[in-house]
């Protein structure tokens, strides 16, 4: 076996080309073809009907919204709709399909030819251009039972539950995506990312990539130069984060540099990924047996989406993501990198929501772009994670804006908030943390600590007023952070100078 | 008009799990071979003019409403499958593809 080439060095010597299959669950309430709940979760083979287990004399017929939900999906990549379409059978023998074939579509894609523009984490944008997007039904779901390590090979038997057979897939192939060079696992990571936000602000999918809602397969070639003729390309299966879809890239541009430079050449075929080593592996060779002898169903009607009906929807669509960020960026005042930081982070929406409860664009970046964000980093989870709301953080920082208490206390409340303690008002009160506004009790800080550092005291007195912070300081101090440092500072001034 | 071979008869024969005999191809790639140029002497006749026809019926757009069924008892499912555990069918094992 040849061996990995560094990444730097293969990007140096060849040119990549990568191409992305994604598989998006629409989010429509029954199947594709029979009225059966298209929901997760539920207990195995209790949402099928004949038409889902492919019974003898049971009919398909297409669910009008999923075809709105692929015409939306269509129409946002910039595609162009079919005046006609049909649905094709797509035949092979695996239990998970038990019609022995998969009812999708084939030589007529319901959309096709369009575009999606993807930026890129230094905000460059790089547009990626779509082949189509076709309509298709999801398979059930596999287990593999017995053998040795769980996987396939000497599993004595597979159980089968066909809830998810029949749920309504749109499958989007991009054209070969060439000029991305080094970046092509950021561009391929970045464009996915891209698909996700645009599935969710369409609302046709909850887009959800653990519960795999979307599913990536990716294909890499590498060639010498640019100018080359496309290398032999290989297709790793069902890349499921975005962060896999990087590294799957990635991973087969080193390991192809490595088998060509041993000046083997590349079999096509499919790979598997293994998220666990952040590598692929050999699976099926490509061959006669992918031969799916598609022809066109025989039980459907085509579909002529009506152009006025498709007018309508491209009219109905909702401000894009795109579009929708730079909309925001305006009206918060961020700076580019500020933005793009935040859209990194997965953050627009939780500061959207904390602005709309109340606080200002720049706390609202503060609170999560600093403190929630090195906590998260802390505990390797995602911003929307974090067990606080942007409500709360809205909440939290009403109380610093009402003077109730300064920053450093507001750590402390949100503390409280994170470690499960209630809301913001609840924690301030519960650990007695509100900034101490009562005059008294300042005072007799600030006698103490005058009485305890008499030398000070006295360059105070004199006219010397360097050193007061250190006063200020012992009165934070004996108060727990819970004075207000500038009232402080005036009190301490008035009793020096009365 | 090539005529279809034995090996093609075996080929598609093996995608589609049909176990042939020797006796059986030979026989077959007779009989297909006819029905292949009867159809391809219905191409001969169908100019560009004529659109390709996949379904008999002068219909589109055929749509049912998002609107749910009540699924099929489990216990019925089931009974269909020759072995079923923890609620799912029981199939012999899967060799060379992860799901």
């Amino acid at each position: 076996m040849s061996t990995l080439v560094d990444y730097d060095d293969a990007v140096a010597r060849y040119d990549t080309v990568i191409g992305i299959e994604v598989h998006v669950e629409l989010g429509t309430v029954t199947k594709m073809f029979d009225g059966a709940p298209a929901g997760f979760g539920e207990e195995p083979n209790t949402s099928v009907t004949p038409v889902s287990l492919g019974l003898p004399g049971s009919l398909p017929v297409v669910n009008g919204k999923a075809v709105e939900y692929a015409i939306r999906i269509g129409l946002a990549l910039n595609c162009s709709i079919a005046e006609t379409c049909r649905f094709a059978r797509k035949n092979y023998f695996y239990p998970d399909v038990p019609k022995n074939f998969q009812t999708s579509q084939y030589d007529e894609p319901i959309a096709y030819e369009g575009w999606v523009d993807v930026e890129l984490d230094d905000g460059s944008i790089f547009r990626v251009e779509i082949e189509r997007a076709h309509m298709e039904e999801d398979a059930g779901k596999n287990t593999h039972i017995g053998g040795s390590d769980g996987r396939i090979h000497g599993a004595e038997y597979s159980l089968v539950d066909y809830n998810r057979a029949g749920i309504p897939l749109v499958e989007i192939v991009t054209k070969p995506i060439t000029g991305a060079g080094a970046r092509a696992p950021e561009v391929a990571r970045a464009y996915v990312q891209t698909l996700r936000d645009l599935f969710r602000a369409l609302e046709v999918s909850e887009a959800r990539m653990e519960r795999g809602n979307v599913r990536a397969d990716v294909n890499v070639s590498i060639r010498p130069t640019p100018q080359s003729p496309l290398g032999t390309r290989t297709e790793t299966k069902n890349v499921n984060s975005f962060r896999s879809v990087e590294r799957a890239v990635r991973y087969e541009v080193s390991r192809q540099a490595g088998v060509l430079d041993d000046g083997i050449a590349i079999v096509q075929e499919t790979r598997h990924w293994h998220e666990d080593t952040g590598t692929t592996a050999a699976g099926r060779v490509k061959s006669d047996a992918e031969d799916y002898r598609y022809f066109p169903e025989p039980d459907l009607v085509p579909i002529a989406p009506d152009r006025a009906w498709v007018e309508e929807i491209r009219a109905s669509l909702p401000e894009l993501p795109a579009a929708r960020r730079r909309r925001l960026q305006g009206e918060w005042g961020y700076a580019d990198a500020e933005m793009r930081d935040v859209v990194n982070a997965g953050a627009v929406e939780l500061i959207e929501t904390t602005i709309a409860a109340g606080a200002s664009p720049a706390a609202a970046r503060k609170w999560w772009m600093g403190e929630l964000a090195r906590t998260a980093k802390q505990q390797e989870v995602e911003l929307a994670e974090l067990p606080v709301t942007p409500t709360q953080i809205g909440q939290l920082q009403k109380l610093v804006d009402d003077g109730r208490i300064n920053d450093k206390l507001a750590r402390q409340v949100l503390e409280g908030v994170l470690a499960g303690e209630g809301d913001p008002e609840t924690v301030l009160v519960a650990r007695g943390l509100e900034v101490v506004s009562d005059d008294a009790p300042l005072l007799e800080a600030i006698d103490a600590a005058l009485a305890a550092q008499p030398d000070i005291a006295e360059k105070i007195r004199s006219g010397n007023l360097g050193p007061v912070g250190a006063i200020i300081g012992a009165v934070m101090k004996a108060t727990r952070g819970q004075a207000d440092a500038g009232r402080v500072r005036e009190l301490l001034l008035e009793r020096i100078q009365g | 008009m090539s005529t279809l071979s034995r090996d093609e008869v075996a080929r598609v024969a093996g995608l589609a799990r049909i176990d042939l005999t020797p006796a059986e191809l030979d026989r077959l790639a007779g009989e297909l071979d006819v029905i292949v140029e009867s159809v391809a002497r219905v191409s001969e006749i169908a100019t560009p003019d004529v659109p390709a026809t996949s379904h008999p019926l002068p219909l589109t757009n055929v749509f049912r409403p998002d609107v749910l069924v009540e699924p099929v008892d489990r216990a019925l499912v089931l009974a269909s499958a020759p072995e079923h555990v923890d609620g799912k069918f029981a199939v012999p094992q899967i060799l060379g593809e992860d799901a």
